[in-house]
């Protein structure tokens, strides 16, 4: 290689120069806002100004019992919403992937939740969860199951539990597609291998497919993890957090305390037990990612 | 490979029939909401059969709320305008990693990938101040500025892998032969990479119409920049809630999304697919 070719492949100035706008555009609108955030949550800041108060915030967040409450209920809401997510997306990428006609179809006919805007498709939730007009209500008093209306988004258990399946149904269309572009990168020859040596269907996927798969399941549930953990709008257009907190997970607290009360330092230090947890889950992926690619380079 | 047996052939779609159930009904049930009278709706227990349907509510909606059009218009101006600003942004930084060697690459893709994870909800309360301190509330800056942000980690590495693809010894002769890298970039980059650049662009403006809902309700109070989904919130009354007009503005608002995805999903989804199941 002559002497241009390598300064044309290595110009240092120039490769910061081209990444220059992007990386000061995400400083300024990203890094500097958690700085800010954090510097926030030792304040008392709202409209009407702030003055430092030290752990203050924190104190008074970590004693309180609804706080803790909060968190708990947060985990327990990502734990069934990321494991019916994950489990449905796998079924539905197995039964796409099966050999069928109409599968390209169907490719395309799971999409619309991962691309609606989810406003718009909470707005068709809260119409199917309507107590005396919507369908899953009218299922259940034709049926006899229900004695009568039932507003899902009402009460404590059925309103967390329609958020979860809400949730379910943004997320299972991109966990799906995932698992399928995942199933057609396993060599065909490894099938065609295990199907002469006489091994059944079931053989195949627990043997070969399941195996191959791994690391996007993995992938998968920790992303799919972080982005449940995240949903704030379709808790917020289906019930604000009600009734009666049920549905309020850390995002939505601190979203009620910043700018539902404007107590910007109390909803601060939140935001900031939110990003400590973001940053572990992000921590836990890139090292993921980082052995997962270790391995493959190395065979 | 053995072929399926009819059972199996039937138990398979049978599945696909209720995972199909689940995924299209909200969808389904919009539409038919839509098509129903507001008295047809209001029945109790639900009533699986109207009929007296029409696409009534398709025109009456312009008249409930005045502006719908305008919130059409808005988000498709906010969405164009968050996606060409975007594309600014990533086109020379994607560019950059695609082909140029340099310290602190790969830990600064990576850091690209952990900003993915912050959403606008985390950092709504200092993004507030700063757009208050700059006089950007209630504006289309208040919405696309921090819009832009948050779309262009995961273009980045989108145009990044597609500039990947380009060979590198088409650039290398003609660096050899003389040309600059501004006739490079315009010769030889920027036709090859134009599919590339018309997905990102299209990824960016979906991704910004999906975002526009937290960014309106929190930076914008003014009707005249509401975007649609949070325009469509108008249908609900003092007295009662206008249901099929509200799906019917609803499958208005998303149908051109839509129509732009099914037309583009083979290479969205290929793209999107390619960094986590190949990586």
């Amino acid at each position: 290689m002559n002497k241009k070719l390598r300064s044309f492949n290595s110009p240092t100035f120039l490769a910061y120069a081209l990444i220059a706008p992007a990386a000061i555009y995400i400083l300024l609108i990203v890094a500097w806002p958690v700085l800010e955030t954090i510097r926030l949550s030792f304040t008392n800041s709202s409209l009407a100004g702030e003055d430092y108060v030290g752990f203050e915030n924190y104190e008074k967040m970590l004693s309180s019992k609804k706080f803790n409450k909060i968190v708990t209920r947060t985990f327990v809401w990502m734990f069934f919403s990321v494991s019916l997510k994950l489990i449905i997306g796998l079924i539905g990428a197995i039964l796409l992937n099966a050999n069928l006609r109409g599968r390209s179809m169907f490719r395309v006919l799971i999409m619309p939740p991962w691309v609606v805007p989810i406003a718009i498709g909470m707005l068709g939730w809260l119409w199917l969860y309507n107590g005396y007009f919507g369908i899953i209500a009218g299922v259940g008093m034709h049926t006899g199951i229900l004695d009568g209306p039932f507003g899902f988004l009402a009460y404590k258990q059925s309103a967390f539990i329609s958020t979860i399946v809400a949730d379910v149904w943004v997320g299972t269309p991109m966990v799906t597609v995932f698992f399928l572009a995942a199933m057609q990168g396993v060599p065909r020859d490894l099938y065609e291998a295990a199907y002469c040596d006489g091994a059944s269907r079931w053989d195949r996927f627990f043997k070969i497919t399941l195996p191959q798969i791994t690391p996007v399941i993995i992938t998968m549930s920790i992303l799919s993890a972080i982005w449940t953990f995240n949903s704030f709008e379709i808790i917020w257009i289906l019930t604000e957090g009600g009734p009666r907190g049920a549905t309020t997970t850390l995002i939505i607290d601190t979203y009620k305390q910043a700018l539902g009360n404007y107590k910007f330092g109390r909803g601060a230090a939140r935001a900031v037990v939110v990003m400590i947890l973001l940053t572990l889950f992000a921590g836990f992926y890139l090292a993921l990612l980082a052995r997962i690619n270790k391995k493959i380079s190395h065979g | 490979m053995d072929r399926y047996t009819f059972l199996e052939k039937f138990f398979i779609y049978s599945a696909i029939f209720i995972f199909m159930t689940f995924i299209l009904l909200p969808f389904v049930e919009m539409f038919y909401a839509s098509l129903r009278p507001l008295d047809h709706l209001f029945r109790s227990p639900y009533q699986f059969y109207s009929d007296d349907l029409s696409f009534w509510a398709y025109s009456e909606m312009w008249n409930t709320v005045p502006m719908l059009g305008r919130y059409i218009f808005n988000s498709f101006f906010l969405a164009s305008s968050v996606a060409i600003l975007t594309l600014l942004f990533v086109i020379p930084a994607a560019y950059s990693y695609a082909r140029f060697n340099f310290p602190f690459k790969n830990s600064s893709l990576y850091i690209l990938l952990a900003i993915n994870m912050f959403s606008g909800a985390v950092l709504l309360i200092p993004l507030y101040k700063v757009l208050r301190t700059f006089g950007l509330l209630n504006s289309y800056q208040a919405m696309i500025v921090p819009g832009v942000a948050f779309l262009i980690p995961t273009s980045i590495w989108l145009l990044k892998s597609y500039f990947e693809k380009i060979p590198v010894d088409l650039e290398e002769a003609a660096f050899v032969d003389g040309a600059s890298r501004v006739q490079i970039l315009r010769h030889i980059i920027a036709p090859l990479s134009t599919p590339g650049l018309v997905v990102v662009g299209i990824y960016a403006f979906i991704g910004a119409y999906a975002q526009q809902f937290l960014f309106a309700i929190t930076f914008n109070q003014k009707k005249e920049y509401m975007p649609i989904p949070s325009g469509l919130y108008e249908f609900i009354g003092y007295q009662s809630v206008k249901w099929n007009e509200m799906m019917a503005a609803s499958l208005v608002g998303i149908a051109p999304v839509l129509i732009l995805f099914i037309f583009l999903q083979k290479y969205i989804v290929e793209g999107l697919t390619a960094g986590a199941v190949k990586n």
